[in-house]
């Protein structure tokens, strides 16, 4: 009997000490060495073909195992939960009252007591679903992406289906969290530390336009999705980073960063007196041997379906701006962090046991301010700029909202639209 | 997305709901996922202030009046009952009778009707006085109209409706002055899917 055993135990061993040396060498060969030469193999795309492909097979599953056992597939909280008319507050009101009166009411300058239909029906429109929440809410995927986190769909549909999950599950936890984990934990030279960080985190990212790579003494300015976006945008240059100081474990990194390169950090309460950080940032730039600085003038994380309202902030300081336009397929990963949802550590564990982050950055030529044009103005002008090369919606919503209320500057728009309707503009008037 | 909780067993009393407001289980349960979102210390009821930080509802000029509507009864809060039970009155009439339907469903004609004339008539007296008017119409277009042309504006308005010249425009009043005009159409929401 032991003799039948000791020859097996020996294979064993042998076997496990081979595998962990084959598995040392892959990981030096593929991802430490490339990392360092800045060489990349196709494995990583060819990987990104075969999960797409597996997704397909697992949503069909999950359409067909619905269909069969009469389940009412919920249809996630995706664009819209009710259908709004596309049409113009005057074009409304006419069509109320044409329908209401005999008249010709094509002057449409009298008031009627049916016009109150119209604020309404908007106002209560807007409490059952408006656009600004939708920004915040994670971006829903028509797909899913075998991570029960981005959908609600997972019953027991099949067992097939379940052995795909439950094989996705520990690949992702078993293999690369760990594999992610002791990557990112390394400090090394600063390029080289964020292309690691870019390979661990499986993300595919594909630059455009590096022409127009942000030079010395200029303002990089980028949409916000996460903080992943730093890592993307650092692994393919050197910045000086703008920012606030975190309490946790992102301000642990943030002070190791800061060892490296010279950034500039503030406090929250610093960031109020824009009079302060304007000074700092404009000494940065005006020495050329520094660094471009990058800033992301949204404020806060949107869901990277539209971009904010850029802070105007950074457009006042007067040096050349060098838009980014940072896209994430959703497919993936959602990379989405909603800060006052989720803490800074359940969001990188989230983000690390995705399958991959898949984007692409695009590098728009740089803009200044033209004569004549305010920083609000400039600042809209970027905005537009990277919201059109994302193929990301331009909304003028402050990405303050998430937090806060809506001034009151803004029923005056409204108001003026109706009133004009009514009673005409002032020149009107006078001229008649 | 987020949500918590993604099945009909959170909403209490949902079969209720159903029958007393026409919603389905799938459009009560986004209602339910919006209601969720609103209620953002998460304390099971709505408050003035959740409302207020609806963006697109600011903009609104009689946006306070709206979320009035929703504390008419003088609470201070608004429970998932009562706020679906507003919003019933949105709902497209139902284009046949459903069995059990209760013989006045918040979506009908008049219960439309009665919420719009409610916005009007804020003090709850059931006529709209020329005060009550001329305040609507300050809100409806702010400061971009002088006191004068809104005095024309109320009082051609009066003159019109209000048919039996007590100066003030009764719930009846309202509705013939509105008799031609497709309210279904006008004050309703489609929900998608």
């Amino acid at each position: 009997m032991e003799l039948f055993f000791n020859p097996f135990d020996n294979l064993i061993c042998i076997l496990l000490g081979i595998s962990f040396t084959v598995w040392f060498t892959l990981l030096l060969v593929f991802i430490i060495v490339p990392a360092i030469f800045g060489v990349s193999f196709g494995i990583r795309r060819l990987y990104m073909k075969t999960l797409l492909k597996i997704f397909e097979w697992a949503t069909l599953r999950i359409e067909r195992g619905a269909k069969e056992n009469n389940h009412p597939l919920v249809k996630p909280y995706s664009n819209a939960i009710i259908a709004k008319e596309p049409t113009s507050l005057e074009e409304e009101i006419k069509e109320i009252r044409r329908s209401g009166s005999n008249r010709d009411l094509d002057s449409a300058s009298e008031f009627e007591m049916s016009d109150i239909f119209y604020f309404a029906r908007r106002g209560v429109e807007s409490i059952m679903d408006d656009e600004v929440t939708k920004r915040f809410s994670a971006e829903e995927l028509e797909s899913w992406n075998l991570m029960t986190r981005s959908n609600n769909n997972f019953h027991y549909i099949s067992l097939r289906l379940t052995v795909l999950w439950g094989l996705g599950l520990l690949i992702r936890y078993g293999f690369l969290l760990p594999l992610r984990m002791k990557n990112f934990l390394s400090e090394k030279v600063h390029l080289m530390c964020y292309r690691i960080c870019v390979r661990a985190l499986t993300a595919i990212i594909t630059y455009h336009d590096s022409e127009n790579k942000p030079k010395n003494g200029g303002i990089c300015v980028a949409n916000h999705t996460s903080p992943i976006d730093v890592i993307i945008l650092a692994s393919d240059g050197c910045y000086a980073m703008v920012g606030q100081i975190h309490g946790g474990l992102m301000g642990v990194i943030q002070r190791s960063m800061v060892k490296a390169c010279p950034h500039v950090w503030f406090e929250r309460s610093e960031v109020k007196d824009r009079h302060l950080v304007a000074k700092r940032l404009s000494d940065h730039v005006e020495d050329k041997s520094k660094l471009p600085i990058l800033i992301f003038p949204e404020g806060t994380c949107i869901n990277n379906t539209s971009v904010m309202m850029f802070k105007k902030g950074s457009f006042e300081i007067g040096a050349s701006v060098y838009p980014v336009a940072i896209k994430y397929d959703p497919r993936f990963g959602d990379a989405f962090w909603n800060s006052s949802k989720f803490g800074m550590v359940n969001y990188l564990l989230r983000m690390m046991s995705s399958w991959a982050i898949v984007c692409s950055v695009w590098y728009l030529p740089p803009m200044s301010r033209e004569e004549g044009e305010d920083a609000a103005q400039f600042a809209n002008r970027v905005k537009a700029a990277i919201a059109r090369q994302g193929g990301l919606v331009d909304l003028l919503w402050d990405g303050g909202l998430k937090r806060g209320k809506v001034k009151d500057t803004f029923k005056e728009e409204q108001q003026k639209l109706y009133s004009k309707m009514l009673v005409g503009t002032q020149e009107d008037r006078s001229r008649s | 997305m987020g949500s918590s909780s993604s099945n009909m067993n959170h909403i209490p009393d949902a079969e209720e709901l159903m029958q007393e407001t026409g919603f389905s289980s799938a459009h009560l349960l986004r209602l339910y996922e919006r209601f969720e979102f609103l209620d953002r210390e998460k304390r099971g009821e709505l408050s003035p202030d959740d409302f207020e930080a609806v963006g697109r509802l600011a903009l609104n000029p009689i946006g306070g009046r709206i979320i009035g509507a929703f504390f008419s009864q003088g609470q201070e809060t608004v429970d998932f009952a009562s706020f679906v039970r507003i919003l019933a009155h949105f709902r497209p009439a139902d284009t046949n009778r459903r069995d059990g339907a209760p013989q006045d469903p918040a979506n009908s004609q008049t219960r439309k009707l009665k919420f719009a004339f409610q916005l009007y008539d804020q003090d709850g007296d059931g006529m709209i006085s020329r005060v009550e008017l001329l305040q609507v119409l300050r809100a409806m277009m702010g400061i971009q109209v002088t006191e004068e042309q809104l005095q024309s504006i109320a009082e051609r308005a009066i003159q019109e409706a209000d048919l039996d010249r007590d100066d003030a425009i009764s719930f009846d009043e309202f509705k013939k002055s509105l008799e031609k005009v497709n309210i279904d159409h006008k004050m309703s929401i489609r929900f998608l899917r």
